[in-house]
């Protein structure tokens, strides 16, 4: 018993030794309000909200953590979600919003009510909110850098969109032009949607193969990186450099191609674990930290060295993701 | 007759039904979450139930000419559209818009009168012209409402919560004007006996063109409450209203044909509808059985009504 309140003591000495000056949280509820639910990328990034939060609840960082999604994705039963959680007396509501603006009023009540508010993928654009965004264009201009530093030549470019008429699609694509720009010895010689799936973009560029000349590389938006390969093998014509959006497929076959010709590649994305920087981020200001209005998701990276890894990690039709800890939650904020 | 005979009477115990829905989900919420129990939280919970309210009206009053309206919902969505475009940027160019929407409502009911069309066609039809009109009006979510309507709707008013006055306000008036007038009596009559107001001299056209009209009106309102307490508006802002407010309608105590409909009751459903989504998160049942859960309360309800009736026969 002596023993055990000892060591307690001591934890409780290191702990207060390493973290000085922070504010207690153990008592703080977070919610998480979510509109959907319906595909990989969300449900993982469900599944990394539980992981995280349920742990940090074992330790005693924060009392409770729960989930709410709402059963259909509309803004009107978001914001009334919302109101609710708000009469939950949680400290701490971190948002994926389904619509950047309608639910401002929801927030707004939230912050009068003194609730911390923490919004990310889709953000919220209140400004009493933090929003925790994507740089999408960067995403897309990533790509370009990599390609100029690794094919110092240059060459013909084949782009591969998203879903038309979609904000990303088009945040993502400037970016890729953007970059193209920066480095005039890329063209891109064709560009066709592949809405993000890979049958999709595989008809696509099936469809464009014939009427382009030599291609060095595809830039693309993710989900669509091995549907490319399988047009590419199936015209017969040399598997050029696909940039890969950290789909486990993707990744797969980046590994058989490495392993069989040395073949190098990177893959970009964002991870779904975001999630859980925003509940870090939430836990941060909660303690009194001092957090920037508007934050940048950091992008998940793989390249070949990481490659193994990655895919060892990913489930079979997931997503390459990674969960934040409190000190990459730190380095985010500080801008590291 | 006895105080408990008049309890039990089925008449007494059918009207009852909606506000003792209402009541038993209250106190089920007030004991789950007491901090609920409060002008704050009454606000928080009911503030949303205002412009299903105004939806609800308008759908019962296509619903009191035997008509039902698979529109609303996306007409709603445009009239928030509208408010949080329009009538923010050029005011009177704004209201033209809205006063240009009621009387298209309007010209719909002689259509549907006219070509002796089924109602639930035109509608539907219309519900993508709505939404399409919306899209285009809005293409990306945003706009700003006007911040007068953002003022009404965050009223703080002494005493009792704005929703529940409005509420009030709403029934109040729908109720004198619908079921104590005599041109009211007419238009529920088109409901429950056509020919014979046909027969009395009145133009059946006129009351469905009066009756839509009166949908279309309140269609705005409730666009313009939406926006009131959203502060801007999305072109699919209100896609559930359609079913909401047959819903509202229904659990209020008014039926699909013959005129029989209670203002009073629809505002009441609309509130229980509210009110279901608050007690289901407080429950903490896990999101995917919030919707299912939630059918099962309007089918407990409905059930007891239909239990109701059989003893009324």
């Amino acid at each position: 018993m002596l023993k055990k309140t000892m060591i307690a003591l001591a934890t409780a000495a290191v702990t207060l030794a390493v973290l000085p000056a922070q504010a207690d949280t153990s008592g703080k509820k977070i919610a998480l309000s979510n509109n959907y639910a319906g595909n990989s990328w969300r449900q993982a990034m469900l599944k990394s909200w539980e992981k995280v939060t349920s742990k940090a609840v074992a330790d005693g960082v924060v009392a409770e953590a729960p989930a709410f999604t709402t059963a259909e994705n509309q803004v009107t039963e978001q914001a009334a979600q919302i109101q609710n959680l708000i009469l939950q007396g949680y400290d701490a509501i971190v948002i994926n919003a389904a619509s950047p603006d309608a639910l401002n009023g929801a927030v707004k009540q939230a912050c009068d009510a003194g609730i911390v508010v923490v919004s990310f993928d889709g953000i919220v654009t209140e400004p009493c909110a933090y929003r925790i965004a994507v740089d999408f264009k960067k995403m897309g201009a990533v790509q370009v850098d990599y390609l100029a530093d690794k094919m110092a030549d240059g060459g013909n470019l084949l782009e591969i969109r998203g879903l038309a008429g979609v904000f990303v699609d088009d945040e993502i694509s400037a970016g890729i032009h953007q970059g193209v720009e920066k480095h005039p010895q890329f063209k891109i010689v064709g560009s066709v949607h592949g809405d993000w799936a890979q049958d999709v973009a595989q008809k696509a560029v099936a469809g464009i193969l014939p009427s382009l000349p030599e291609v060095k590389a595809v830039v693309t938006q993710g989900g669509d990186g091995y549907g490319a390969a399988q047009a590419f093998k199936a015209a017969g014509r040399p598997t050029p450099l696909i940039i890969m959006g950290n789909r486990q497929d993707e990744l797969a076959w980046w590994k058989e191609q490495k392993d069989a010709n040395g073949y190098e590649t990177m893959s970009v994305s964002i991870a779904p674990g975001v999630s859980t920087l925003a509940f870090w981020v939430a836990q941060m200001i909660l303690d009194g930290q001092k957090v920037p209005q508007d934050l940048t998701v950091p992008f998940l990276q793989i390249n070949q060295d990481t490659l193994e890894e990655s895919l060892a990690t990913t489930e079979a039709g997931g997503v390459a993701n990674v969960e934040y800890s409190l000190e990459d939650a730190q380095a985010v904020v500080a801008g590291k | 007759m006895s105080l408990i005979n008049r309890v039990v009477n089925p008449k007494f115990l059918r009207s009852a039904l909606p506000a003792a829905s209402f009541v038993i989900l209250l106190t089920a919420i007030f004991y789950l979450q007491p901090r609920a129990m409060s002008y704050f939280g009454l606000n928080l919970m009911l503030q949303y139930a205002v412009p299903i309210a105004l939806a609800t009206i308008a759908q019962m009053f296509i619903l009191t000419v035997n008509d039902l309206d698979l529109s609303i919902g996306p007409f709603v969505g445009l009239t928030a559209s509208i408010g949080a475009t329009l009538l923010a940027d050029d005011p009177a160019l704004g209201v033209l818009a809205l006063v240009a929407c009621i009387a298209a409502y309007g010209a719909l009911g002689a259509l549907v009168h006219w070509r002796n069309l089924p109602s639930i066609v035109v509608t539907l039809g219309m519900s993508f012209v709505w939404l399409g009109i919306a899209v285009l009006i809005l293409p990306t979510p945003g706009g700003t409402a006007p911040a007068w309507i953002k003022a009404l709707m965050g009223l703080k008013t002494p005493w009792v919560p704005f929703p529940i006055i409005a509420a009030a306000v709403i029934a109040v008036v729908v109720h004198i004007v619908l079921m104590r007038s005599s041109y009211g009596a007419t238009l529920r009559g088109a409901g429950g006996n056509p020919r014979a107001i046909e027969r009395a001299g009145w133009s059946l056209l006129k009351i469905k063109i009066v009756m839509y009209s009166a949908a279309g009106f309140f269609g705005v309102l409730a666009g313009l409450s939406l926006i009131g307490l959203t502060s801007a508006a999305d072109a699919h802002i209100a896609d559930r209203y359609t079913l909401y407010s047959i819903a509202g309608v229904i659990l209020g105590g008014g039926e699909f044909v013959g005129g029989r409909v209670s203002p009073a009751g629809a505002v009441i459903g609309a509130l229980t509808l509210t009110l279901t989504g608050s007690f289901l998160i407080f429950l903490k049942i896990s999101p995917d059985w919030q919707i299912g859960a939630q059918g099962a309360i309007l089918i407990i309800v409905l059930a007891l009504r239909a239990l109701i009736k059989r003893r009324e026969a």
